[in-house]
């Protein structure tokens, strides 16, 4: 079958073409278009029979006339054209050039929805990825081929963060770095332009591919931007042998562009008008990071999901932390104490630390502490509620104790520079410091032969 | 349905597809059956036909339907949703609709292809068959009954059954040796005078129970070496239970100790819409370890079902199905199975998905009317029955819930708990103070304590029910404690008040908090279990003994022995009983001097 090609739409609404009687267009296939004004727009085929066809257009059905468009069903899914070249590059949400740049010239093409990644093929990820924050690697470890969100709220550092950890990240005593992949969906121009300086100011901008759709480009370019980026974050890996960094912000503009096309389609809506498939959608994107066997490189996902009113059960993040491997979620209470970055440790977490820590990996104290760490700050945090209300003088001894233990935890452990690079060493060094403002009694998830090799109070 | 009765009669019936919307696919096909396999498009996607309409059969896909066209052709395979029961099923993994993935990754490399044809079982494998001399040629044999054995695992005696539904006079059986699945094992002859031949496997359709010959009432409590579930909310071999909680609390934790730990004959893990790395992790340590009751390695008596959240969603609806019908077929050999489920949520909307793009009526929140009904119906298959061969077998289904929002009040987690017997509730506040497993003690319940309770007073311990019981009220009166402490301070409580918190907290850090990943703690035996929840008792009640003779709390508080007793569950394993009798002698060491320092001050005064 060749292209076809149709001259009118019979209905547009938000976002979405019918063209009537046009058979044999396929399922997922790729789509033309050029409105009466000479522009072009790209589209996608989300339903057909032999009656009727629905587009998803990219840019948007605004100002399209349904007698004199253009129409152009081409015999093949949305994909890209992939080289070493990318790197270094800026494109939008569907791969075009955003940086007055040629297009990739490449016999290498992907469909960007590329099929599951079958579970017997994967390996767990175990290595370490140091990122010299304390919060994310004394607690909540990141491992080559995880997936990591940042859970934020409007006005909270999670940029910053995400460009530290782009900067900092390595896996220990080796200097291997990391190819970037950059994906933006519905950022501020702002915000993408303190991407591409932090990228440059680090030297990595010859290392990273960037995926742009800014806050006023077209929605629903954004529900493309995803799956383009893995497509060239997969090449990078499986291809070309690299260790890739997927830097993504901000799923929520992604999800509500979802949104917008799903109640345009009129799908049945779950929680705050989300489609039901939401899930199984965020999971397509999250579950292309990973390690496969007889590859030598990996993807590690980091991306930024803002909740909506700092809500961690909104379904955006809800959903999100039911599909990732973990989250470090971003808290404007100690953002607002000038500390940063405001990692809420409690509520973070990560899964796959288990393997990636210990004897071989960072130091055989490692676990054990990370866990009399989270126990002692739980209760410390506890402690604290309890002085607020009933006054810090009201409290035992004991209890003072676990005061001052929560203010130095927030201040010197949570809290470093931007520009701070601590090694695993530092912060399990510092952990201790931490630790030793408590009799040794009072320390049971750590062991014996560990209290006597590292504990040091400082008096 | 057997291989040997299969319809042949409409099984070439073709059609034509005149719409896709995502996964579900119109084709007109006049005359196919609601509920038969077809095959979709010109790669041959697998998919089932859902519903009628006139002459148009509406079919779930189970594979991405990205580059099918209107116009290609359908065909019906002539039967329903089924899978291959017979040896060469434990150590493997699945998909949803029971194609192998380890084989599919060795023919096809890292990503499964669009329809891709592959029979689940290996067919070049042969068996070491031993008939059963229960049964002679000649002789009535009738549905259910045992032929023969194969040993499929070094743990998993595999016993040959005659399908359900077949019965008649047994005309031959084959000599021990080696076998092929497709080879003639045996040969019945049924009433009508058709003779069936019968090989190492055959077919069930997954949405249709196997049938027993009557249900039985659990008796023994499911071993998970988990203190929190074995010693405050039992299951029973047969039970049904659900594990509820919000991200992150732990559902995958307590059901891969499960798979690990309990002491079931066979386990079943259907990963439902989750993450692939779970299973990677279960695939990759499973080899490696070894069962504490055969002493054999675990994936030996491990079955994978993986249908990952990045898999089509419509193959998690079956998913469920094709697990538990692997289940109910252990079950028969007389095995006690336990089949965990994670998530039935991702399940449910599966469901929801299928129902939306149908345009059936939502009722709550997206999720279509016979949610409540799939669900009951699918937790029904769990329980402990008589085999059709004579014997006693159970599924036990354990299935977690991943709630929106951690919210419980919503639509599958409230069925869930109508219909379930164990609901272990994870809390959010538990996990973020890493109190693991964060499993609720208020909002948890078991319905099968009393039940439990004869087991554990006959092997284990007579006082078990009670120590439970003070166990849970000390923690009841450490809740109500905690609010006075919380409104007005520490300073409020009397001595044995603050008695109480001390002893609660030792259980919550002694007893109820077990780290999965501490290589000693990570399984606990029912005899450590009850040792610890008594020795933290003793404690308790010495103390409180204590108190009353005015000894000071910070005295009691400050006791190395509290250090002690919470570093005991990982400092000796299930083998070191007798470091637990030196312990307690310990306790009443301590205690005593105490007690004799202050009844020769109380004498001085
Ligand atoms: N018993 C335990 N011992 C130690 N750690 C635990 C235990 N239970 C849970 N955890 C920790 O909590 C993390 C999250 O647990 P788990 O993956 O089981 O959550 P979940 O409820 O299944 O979440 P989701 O719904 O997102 O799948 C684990 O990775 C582990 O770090
Ligand atoms: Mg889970």
């Amino acid at each position: 079958m060749s292209a076809k090609e149709y001259c009118t739409a019979s209905a547009a609404r938000g976002g979405l073409l019918v063209v009537s009687n046009v058979p044999g267009v396929a399922f997922g296939d790729r789509v033309q278009i050029r409105d009466d004004a000479g522009n072009n727009r790209n589209g996608q085929v989300i339903r057909c029979s032999n009656e009727e066809v629905l587009i998803q257009v990219y840019e948007g059905t605004d100002d399209i006339n349904l007698e004199s468009t253009w129409i152009r069903f081409l015999d093949e899914p949305l994909q890209i054209a992939l080289s070493p070249e990318i790197l270094g590059r800026i494109f939008n949400g569907i791969g075009e050039p955003k940086d007055n740049r040629p297009p990739i010239v490449s016999s290498v093409l992907r469909p960007v929805g590329a099929g599951a990644i079958n579970p017997a093929a994967r390996t767990y990820p175990k290595e370490f990825i140091q990122t010299g924050v304390s919060t994310i690697d004394g607690l909540n470890s990141l491992v080559r081929g995880q997936k990591l969100p940042i859970f934020s709220g409007s006005g909270l550092p999670h940029n910053r963060l995400a460009a530290q950890i782009v900067r900092q990240a390595k896996l220990v005593d080796q200097e291997s770095s990391f190819s970037v992949v950059f994906a933006a969906m519905g950022v501020s121009n702002t915000d993408a332009k303190f991407f591409e300086d932090a990228f440059a100011d680090s030297g990595v901008l010859g290392n990273v591919v960037m995926f742009v759709n800014l806050a006023d480009d077209p929605p629903i370019e954004r529900l493309a931007l995803p799956r383009v980026a893995l497509t060239a974050a997969e090449y990078l890996a499986f291809d070309l042998d690299r260790h890739v960094l997927v830097v993504m912000t901000d799923l929520t503009y992604y999800a509500e562009a979802l949104r917008e096309v799903a109640t345009a389609k009129g799908d049945v809506p779950s929680r705050k008008g989300y489609p039901g498939y939401l899930y199984s959608d965020l999971a397509e994107i999250y579950e292309r990071c990973g390690r496969i066997k007889g590859r030598t490189g990996s993807i590690t996902l980091v991306p930024v999901v803002s909740m909506p009113s700092d809500d961690i059960t909104h379904p955006i993040p809800d959903l999100t932390g039911y599909i990732t491997e973990g989250q470090i979620v971003l808290n404007r209470e100690l953002h607002s104490q000038g500390i940063y970055p405001p990692v809420h440790v409690s509520s973070s977490l990560s899964r796959l630390m288990k393997d990636g820590i210990g004897k071989d990996d960072t130091r055989d104290d490692h676990p054990h502490v990370a866990s009399q760490l989270f126990a002692l700050y739980a209760r410390a945090l506890e402690t604290r509620n309890l002085a607020s209300i009933i006054g810090a003088d009201e409290l035992s001894e004991r209890d003072r104790r676990y005061l001052q233990f929560a203010d130095a935890f927030d201040s010197r452990f949570v809290g470093q520079k931007e520009t701070e690079d601590r090694s695993i060493i530092d912060t399990l060094d510092l952990s201790w410091e931490l630790l030793s403002m408590f009799p040794k009694d009072a320390l049971s998830r750590v062991s014996e032969t560990e209290i006597a090799k590292y504990y040091n109070p400082a008096e | 349905m057997t291989d040997t009765n299969t319809n042949t009669d409409n099984s070439n019936l073709t059609g034509t597809i005149i719409d896709i919307n995502g996964p579900i696919v119109t084709v007109h096909m006049p005359g196919v059956r609601s509920g038969a396999q077809v095959r979709i498009g010109n790669v041959g996607l697998y998919g089932e036909v859902i519903a009628l309409k006139g002459e148009r059969a509406i079919v779930q896909a189970y594979e991405s339907t990205d580059g099918i066209c209107p116009g290609e052709a359908a065909e019906d395979l002539g039967w329903p949703l089924s899978v291959e029961l017979g040896p060469g099923m434990m150590g493997q993994i699945f998909d949803g609709v029971q194609r192998p993935l380890e084989n599919i990754f060795a023919q096809a490399g890292d990503r499964i292809p669009l329809g891709l044809n592959i029979v689940a079982l290996d067919r070049e494998k042969a068996w070491p068959f031993v008939p059963s001399d229960k049964h002679e040629p000649g002789k009535e044999i009738a549905s259910g009954a045992i032929l023969g054995t194969v040993q499929e695992t070094q743990t998993v005696l595999h016993k040959v059954m005659v399908p359900p539904g077949i019965s008649g006079e047994l005309l031959e059986i084959a000599p021990i040796g080696e076998y092929k699945l497709d080879d003639c094992i045996a040969r019945v002859k049924a009433k009508d005078g058709q003779v069936h031949k019968l090989k190492l496997y055959h077919r069930w359709s997954v949405r249709r129970p196997r049938p027993f010959t009557s249900r039985d009432d659990g008796v023994a409590p499911l071993i998970t070496g988990q203190r929190v579930l074995d010693t405050f909310f039992p299951v029973l071999k047969g039970g049904k239970s659900a594990v509820p909680g919000p991200f992150g609390a732990g559902k995958t934790v307590v059901q891969q100790q499960i798979a690990r730990w309990a002491n079931a004959d066979i386990v079943i893990y259907v990963g439902c819409g989750e993450r692939g790395n779970e299973l990677v992790d279960v695939l990759e340590t499973f080899p490696e370890m070894t069962d504490p009751y055969t002493g054999r390695k675990l994936m030996e008596r491990t079955l994978l079902v993986a249908n990952t959240s990045n898999m089509p969603v419509v193959a998690r609806e079956a998913s469920v199905y094709v697990g538990m019908t692997m289940a109910e077929y252990y079950r028969d050999m007389g095995y006690d199975v336990v089949m965990l489920a994670d998530s039935t949520s991702r399940w449910a909307e599966a469901l929801r998905e299928v129902s939306g793009r149908l345009g059936q009526m939502p009722v709550e929140e997206g999720y279509p009317a016979y949610l409540a009904s799939r669900l009951a119906a699918i937790y029904e298959r769990a329980g402990r029955i008589n085999t059709l061969g004579g014997d006693k077998g159970s599924v036990t289904l354990i299935g977690a819930v991943s709630p929106p929002g951690g919210d419980f009040s919503e639509p599958v987690t409230s069925h869930t708990k109508d219909i379930i017997d164990t609901f272990w509730a994870l809390s959010k506040e538990l996990a973020d103070a890493r109190h693991y497993p964060s499993v609720d003690w208020v909002g948890s319940f078991s319905d099968h304590v009393e039940t439990a309770a004869k087991w554990w007073s006959q092997d284990i311990n007579k006082t078990w029910q009670a120590r439970r019981a003070e166990a849970l009220s000390l923690l009841s009166r450490d809740a109500e404690l905690s609010r006075i402490v919380n409104l007005v301070g520490p300073e409020a409580l009397s001595s044995p008040q603050r008695w109480v918190l001390e002893g609660a907290a030792l259980i919550k850090e002694a007893v109820l908090q077990q780290n999965a990943m501490d290589s000693i703690d990570t399984f606990c035996s029912p005899a450590k279990q009850f040792e610890l929840l008594d020795l933290v008792l003793t404690i308790y009640d010495l103390g409180a003994e204590m108190v009353e003779l005015n000894v000071p709390i910070q005295e009691l508080q400050e006791l190395p022995l509290l250090g002690q007793a919470r570093r005991l569950k990982s400092s000796y394993s299930s083998e070191q009983m007798d470091r637990f009798k030196e312990f307690r002698g310990e306790i009443d060491k301590v205690f005593n001097s105490i007690r004799l320092e202050y009844a020769k001050q109380g004498e001085a005064a």
